[in-house]
């Protein structure tokens, strides 16, 4: 399969204070990639630079094969991509049939069957004022003027923010019918849950620095949280094993999470002739959240 | 038919998927040559990514679960097996009802005595 967007060594600065720090992406051409992170580790600022809207300190990347640095085949990479920003910056004083119509006379690949779908489906108003829409509303003309466009790939930048429960399975459905379509979609996110939901693969950003990169199964099938109580009190240094994220002893049981090489981490425990031990799968909120603790 | 998986329960959402089209198999609500829907309308429906659809049906396929017709779509294949396969799964229930109910006997309410099975699958899946 192809990279569509490849980064190598990736860094911006403002001043003094580092918000891409050194990245290396790869996402895969037909993949729903997860983009995850705090607010502040430096989401928006890599999606802004694959976009070509704010430029690299240092460091190349590449959209479609097309360099994110050169004003030339940034031009052509935005012909491809369509991105639906945090802050939705549309024109207040146009209606929404107004902006529809105006959008469209800029995408010769518009589809209107399913800007029609999507009418009807986000149940938006045609002849409402935009500054009168909703948080809601607004957010689902923004991702109807994206997803109509036709594009390669699909970049949403915290897509469902402010959108009820039901919204969001709407939006989440119709980027299903878009992958369904072929097109890639790099989706940054806090809701880690509905990520879960239809991403195959997952990149973690923390402070500016990829933290994990790995399928989505892959991670559902090798991180275990594994608890074992022991017959004597026991040392956080009698587990530091490959594949062990984090350990909290803790009189004689210990807490372990491991994000592979479950087995012989359980050989390990026995050995250590455990009384108790317990193996459950981790979701990916609390590998999130372990990840970033571990590090602050 | 299906159910929406559960998306932070931890296990894949492709093994989940997997489970229940097995399930209803052994359960004889889907029976041999009865056609699954399309990946694209399976993906929209439980709103999960079609590649995790197309990893499902691939693996069912292989393990003789599935017969995909191309052009067609994928349909519960014919097997030898199917009707012993079905007994053996009424057995099991009958067994899952008798040990439960012996359970609660010994005083364990079904919170616990989820939680003691979870713990001996997990162990089992990890000790494969």
């Amino acid at each position: 399969m192809a990279a569509v967007i490849e980064t190598v060594e990736l860094k911006k600065n403002y001043g003094k204070h580092e918000a891409v720090r050194g990245l290396n992406l790869s996402v895969q051409a037909g993949s729903v990639c997860a983009f995850l992170g705090q607010n502040g580790a430096g989401k928006t600022t890599t999606i802004k630079m694959l976009l070509g809207m704010v430029h690299p300190s240092s460091g190349t990347g590449s959209v479609f094969g097309r360099r994110i640095d050169n004003e030339n085949d940034s031009l052509l990479i935005r012909q491809k991509v369509a991105f639906v920003a945090e802050d939705k910056r549309l024109y207040d004083y146009m209606t929404v049939e107004e902006i529809v119509r105006f959008t469209k006379t800029f995408f010769p690949r518009w589809n209107h069957d399913f800007e029609r779908r999507l009418m009807e489906q986000f149940d938006l108003p045609p002849k409402r004022k935009i500054r009168e829409l909703s948080k809601g509303m607004r957010t689902k003309l923004a991702l109807l003027l994206g997803f109509a466009r036709g594009c390669e790939l699909l970049i949403l930048d915290e897509p469902t923010e402010g959108l009820d429960p039901v919204a969001v399975e709407d939006v989440l459905q119709i980027v299903v019918s878009m992958t369904a379509e072929g097109t890639t979609v790099f989706f940054s996110s806090h809701q880690i849950v509905e990520v879960e939901q239809i991403a195959d693969h997952v990149l973690m950003i923390d402070r500016g620095q990829l933290v994990m990169d790995a399928p989505m199964d892959q991670v559902k099938e090798q991180y275990r949280h594994i608890q074992a109580v022991f017959p004597d009190p026991v040392d956080e240094r009698d587990f530091r094993l490959p594949g062990i994220e984090t350990i909290q002893a803790k009189g004689c049981a210990v807490s372990l999470v491991a994000s592979h090489n479950v087995d012989s981490i359980l050989e390990h425990v026995h050995m250590l002739r455990a009384t108790n031990v317990d193996v459950v799968p981790l979701s990916l909120k609390e590998i999130f959240l372990g990840k970033v603790k571990a590090r602050s | 038919m299906f159910r929406k998986p559960n998306p932070s329960s931890g296990v894949p959402i492709y093994v989940q998927l997997k489970e229940q089209i097995r399930h209803a198999i052994e359960t004889g609500a889907l029976s041999a040559g009865d056609q699954l829907p399309g990946i694209r309308g399976m993906a929209e429906t439980l709103v999960v990514n079609p590649n995790t659809v197309i990893k499902v049906y691939r693996e069912l396929e292989q393990e003789g679960v599935l017969e995909i017709r191309h052009g067609l779509g994928a349909f519960i294949a014919l097997r030898r097996r199917r009707q012993s396969r079905t007994e053996e799964f009424r057995d099991g229930q009958r067994l899952a009802r008798e040990f439960v109910d012996a359970l609660k006997e010994q005083g364990l309410d079904e919170r616990e005595i989820r939680r003691l099975i979870e713990a001996e699958l997990a162990g089992d899946f990890q000790r494969r």
